[in-house]
């Protein structure tokens, strides 16, 4: 197992390196480093000396991505893209355009993000597989068309709406939870309970489907009609069997967005304010910060990949027949 | 089964009842109820606040409590006035000519080489609590130089176990003067400044060498300008004759910044955590950054030391009719605590706002219609909600000019050509601003008449305010020119009906904007309207802000929007942007337009230096009908601002030019926690709806697994 790992990690480089490549070629395409610097320094009596002295400062006065001027490999070192994008490969993040360090704000905001990501998740999990069992449970009755019916209408509604909906619902009508805002330690729970909530429902539709889709075809299975033939219960066949032996789907699906939960919600974070990753990368990328949106994008990357390889170890522990 | 559904209801409303008290939705941890706070949100984090940097409002709303620069606005008289704050008088400069010898002020400004700003100081403030001020018994400061060990244990400013505070000396202020020019921090000011203060480029370059060497200790370098004459007193040497100097003493930028600060913060250790002058501010000012963490929230809390300072006495006339100088006399500042809340989205907050958990408001256009109504004399007026909930609106014209200009290097639309102008004169009859400030702004803005905003010296109202080239005077008000007269100057121009009268091809106008939002599809259609009128057709180029800019500066726009915000309350500082030596293209100047008039550059250079007074009056009229004459800019507005402001909230009048308005403020917390319990009574009954139709939704699976446990 230990060589897989390695030769996935070895299998990055090159996926990360492209990531890096990309996001540097989409971001200076729509933005120049005396852009950049125009907008760090404000829209008032800014001269071309003080755009030159702060591109001078913050490494952006070298050709972008190649250096005819210099010698040799400096011709390619010498850049932009390479004093800025390849020094991610050693996790040092260096600062941002405002001078704050990115590696403590992303240590600092990972948090409120996992606040609320983990419970949407645990708790979504555990609602979507038990909306999936009843309605795999009843299948071909009523209750089991009027469920997707109702599974393909709220996943079709934008995620938009339900936060929109709860704030209006919850915080101005009902009054129950602050409309916004974050706190620290357990004063946090009252903020995330509408959040989560909110994530919690604008998902049911989707997740029920796809793990009722999962169920359906284990239950078609001959093992499970042996079980029914064995005279066990229909709940005895759902919990011990189906759900054991539908784990792998499910952790394929989960297990990969574990190490993304760090990440953060983009529009949840923004509307409901809570300081997490997600509204870090997108005021990163209103404010033009090319130092916190490669930091951003490359973490997610990394992140995505040791997703990748979580789950194919985690397929071992859950079924023995798949060795690695 | 029914039993169980009565129960269980019966239960959970005795215990829903039993907490109906508590106001579930208060953002605020319950036992600041009563306490003698301000709450208020930031949307965006300040990218600055040390006050060398700052520019932006968003940053301003700090740094103005926390720095004393040495004058201020005076927060009542109109029109605004300079007053010291930690000066001891607002000084009169002295002149000399290029010999050094003392000349008249009254002398032709010309002949004044330099103006000598001698500003003394109060004895006796002290800045607040600061680490870097902390020293051991025998006098050796203790965080200026962190071991490793110490680093470990610190990860907020908080996390240092002493700080100690010192009296702010001259030599402080001479300090922040240098680091305008410091290589490692950005100041916008920097290259503006160095044309006046004596000797700032040149130090600027010398610093440059320097930036390596990590820690500066700018009092190792002598600044020719700018100079220390005692413990309280220093002096600025500004080239030639710049009356508008004194206006900038009034911004953070020439506040004062203690050198230990410099030497504190410098610390590499220290960087790493982000802990930063730019992040947290040492000043005297009334209020000290106590919480600072721009990914959520700001605390402002009273500064200890700060020095006694009391409410204005007089004001300008109405003043004491409408309550603002109850409190003459008292010892400011008012409040005790200032929570600002990180909230990026209008909804949350104009929600908090009328739950009362923040204490004032803008309006945006979502809100406007719930906010305030259209009486019907025309006035603007709070809607039946917001009166019953007491909340008051003050109103005030900023000092903002938004404006819709052409090139003037443009071959068509520019130059000095009686054709172009024709043409430009006539697109300004065209473009109907009012109607645009009706449909776009809900009303919230006074069309431009000229280059000055009102409440600006030399701003003309009524008639003798009116563009006689756009707007005629009729019953009382201004009225703007039929149509058929634009289309007449545009026949004369050489365009009948929008088309050449030589090639017969139609007239294309070019028009460059960074609209965005779902409104600027509306907006442009608008704006092509308006030059259907005269049958142009018109191409909307529409980029981002960086595109733009480069247009700007290459010249390449033929028209365009743009607005400027008042640095200071002095026509001049809205005049240069028309300036011929001030032009964007050809020297990056803030002259947009690119216009030149010899006869108006010579005026303003007379303008610019004088007194307010009738003769300078007389220079401003002659200017701004030069303009109208020309017509560089079509058409523009001065936005309007609404501000909302709960009951509880007192001494409020509109300052658009003092930053450090908040020690002025006042607020009844008492008041505050009665309104907030009686505004969100927590209602439980969906809960229990919402649990009856869960556990009822329950009930087909139950009948439907009984059926089918019979049926096997």
């Amino acid at each position: 197992m230990l060589s897989y790992i390695v030769r996935r990690f070895l299998y990055a480089i090159p996926i990360l390196f492209g990531v890096n490549l990309l996001t540097f070629l989409l971001f200076f395409v729509v933005n120049t480093p005396d852009d950049m610097a125009r907008l760090h320094l404000g829209m008032k009596r800014v001269t071309p000396e003080a755009i030159e002295k702060w591109k001078a400062d913050h490494g952006y006065n070298i050709p972008v991505a190649f250096n005819p001027a210099a010698d040799g490999i400096n011709k390619l070192t010498e850049t932009i893209f390479y004093q800025k994008s390849m020094t991610l490969f050693t996790f040092d993040f260096g600062f941002a355009d405002d001078g704050r360090n990115i590696g403590a704000d992303i240590r600092e905001r990972m948090w409120p993000s996992l606040a609320i990501a983990l419970p949407s998740l645990i708790v979504g999990l555990l609602v979507n597989i038990t909306a999936a069992m009843l309605i795999s449970f009843f299948r071909a009755t009523y209750i089991d068309t009027w469920g997707i019916v109702i599974a393909v209408a709220m996943m079709s509604i934008s995620s938009l709406f339900y936060i929109i909906g709860g704030q209006f619902l919850f915080s101005k009508m009902f009054r129950l939870v602050p409309i916004s805002g974050y706190d620290d330690g357990f004063n946090a729970i009252k903020f995330l309970i509408l959040p989560v909530v909110v994530g919690l429902v604008g998902g049911i539709g989707s997740g029920t489907r796809w793990y009722r889709s999962i169920f359906l075809e284990e239950i078609s299975k001959d093992y499970i009609r042996t079980a029914r033939a064995k005279g066990l219960s229909e709940l005895s066949v759902l919990f011990t069997h189906v759900l054991r032996n539908a784990l792998v789907p499910i952790l394929t699906g989960v297990v990969v967005v574990i190490p993304l939960l760090f990440m953060g919600s983009l529009i949840t974070e923004s509307f409901f304010s809570i300081p997490g990753l997600g509204s870090y990368t997108i005021d990163a990328i209103n404010g033009q910060d090319f130092s916190i949106v490669r930091a951003m994008v490359f973490l997610g990357s990394v992140l995505y990949i040791i997703g990748l390889i979580l789950t194919d170890i985690s397929y071992t522990w859950v079924d023995p027949r798949v060795r690695l | 089964m029914y039993r169980f559904f009565a129960s269980l209801g019966l239960i959970l409303s005795l215990g829903f009842t039993a907490c109906s008290n508590t106001t579930l939705n208060n953002p605020y941890p319950e036992e600041e109820q009563n306490s003698n706070t301000l709450y208020s949100s930031f949307s965006e984090r300040p990218k600055h606040l040390d006050p060398a940097q700052s520019y932006s409002s968003n940053e301003i709303t700090f740094t103005g409590q926390i720095y004393e620069p040495p004058f201020q606005y005076h927060y009542l008289k109109r029109p605004y006035t300079l007053v010291p704050l930690t000066a001891t008088e607002i000084p009169s400069p002295t002149y000399l000519d290029t010999q050094g010898k003392i000349i008249s002020g009254d002398t032709n400004s010309e002949a004044v080489a330099w103006s000598l700003y001698e500003i003394k100081i109060q004895a006796g403030i002290y800045y607040q609590p600061h680490p870097a001020f902390a020293k051991n018994a025998s006098g050796q400061s203790l965080y200026l130089n962190l071991s490793e060990d110490m680093l470990d244990e610190i990860k907020t400013l908080s996390d240092f176990k002493e700080s100690d505070h010192r009296e702010l000396i001259a030599a402080d202020y001479v300090y922040q003067i240098k680091r305008l020019a410091h290589p490692k921090i950005h100041s916008p000011i920097f290259g503006f400044m160095s044309q006046y203060i004596s000797g700032l480029g040149a130090f600027g370059k010398a610093l440059s060498n320097e930036k390596k060497k990590g820690f500066l200790d700018l009092r190792d370098f002598p600044l020719e300008g700018v100079e220390v004459l005692d413990r309280y007193t220093y002096r600025i040497k500004v080239k030639g004759k710049y009356p508008q100097f004194l206006y900038w003493l009034a911004m953070p930028f020439f506040a004062p910044i203690p050198y230990e600060a410099d030497q504190f913060y410098a610390q590499a250790g220290l960087i790493e955590k982000n802990i930063t002058l730019d992040w947290y501010p040492v000043g005297t000012g009334p209020y000290m950054l106590t919480m600072n963490n721009p990914n959520r929230k700001m605390i402002l809390e009273k500064n200890p030391h700060f020095h006694r300072e009391t409410y204005p006495i007089e004001g300008a006339p109405g003043d004491a009719e409408a309550g603002l100088l109850v409190d003459a006399g008292q010892e400011l500042p008012f409040i005790n605590k200032v929570v600002y809340s990180l909230d990026k989205e209008g909804i949350s907050i104009w929600n908090k706002f009328l739950q009362g958990f923040y204490d004032s408001s803008g309006i945006s256009s979502d809100s406007f219609d719930q906010a305030v109504r259209v009486s019907g004399v025309g006035d603007t007026v709070l809607t039946e909600e917001m009166s019953e909930k007491g909340i008051r609106l003050i109103t005030s014209t900023a000092a903002t000019t938004f404006y819709t200009a052409f090139n003037m290097l443009d071959s068509v639309v520019g130059g000095s050509s009686e054709s172009a102008r024709k043409i430009r004169q006539a697109i300004a009859i065209a473009i109907d601003q009012e109607e645009s400030i009706a449909i776009f702004r809900n009303g919230r803005g006074i069309a431009m008449q000229g280059p000055l905003p009102p409440g600006i010296f030399g701003y003309q109202d009524g008639e003798a305010g009116i563009n006689p080239n756009v707007y005629d005077w009729v019953n009382g008000r201004s009225q703007r020119k039929p149509i058929q007269e634009a289309r007449r100057l545009l026949a004369e121009a050489g365009y009948p009906n929008g088309r050449d009268a030589k090639s017969g091809k139609p007239l294309i106008l070019h028009f460059d904007t960074t609209g965005s939002g779902p409104e600027v599809k509306a907006n442009f259609d608008w704006m092509r309207k308006q030059f259907d009128k005269l049958q142009i057709q018109l191409v909307i180029r529409n980029t981002d802000y960086n595109r733009f800019q480069d247009k700007m500066l290459k010249g390449t726009a033929q028209m365009f929007q743009w607005g400027w915000n008042a640095d200071y309350p002095d026509p001049e500082n809205f005049l240069f942007l028309l300036y011929g030596p001030n032009a964007k293209a050809e020297k990056n100047g803030e002259n947009a337009a690119n216009y030149v008039n010899p006869r108006f550059d010579q005026l303003f250079e007379e303008m610019k230096n004088m007194e307010n007074g009738p003769e300078r009056q007389g220079l401003i009229d002659e200017m701004v009908e030069i303009v109208r004459g020309d017509v560089p800019w079509a058409s523009g507005f001065h936005p309007n601002n609404f501000g909302l402001f709960h009951a509880w909230m007192e001494n409020l009048k509109p300052n658009l030019m003092a930053n450090n308005t908040l020690k002025y403020k006042k607020v009844n917390p008492d008041l505050r926690a009665g309104k907030r319990a009686e505004w969100n009574k927590p209602q439980w009954w969906p809960l229990i709806l919402i649990g009856f139709i869960l556990l009822g939704g329950t009930l087909p699976a139950v009948i439907t697994y009984k059926k089918k446990e019979r049926g096997t």
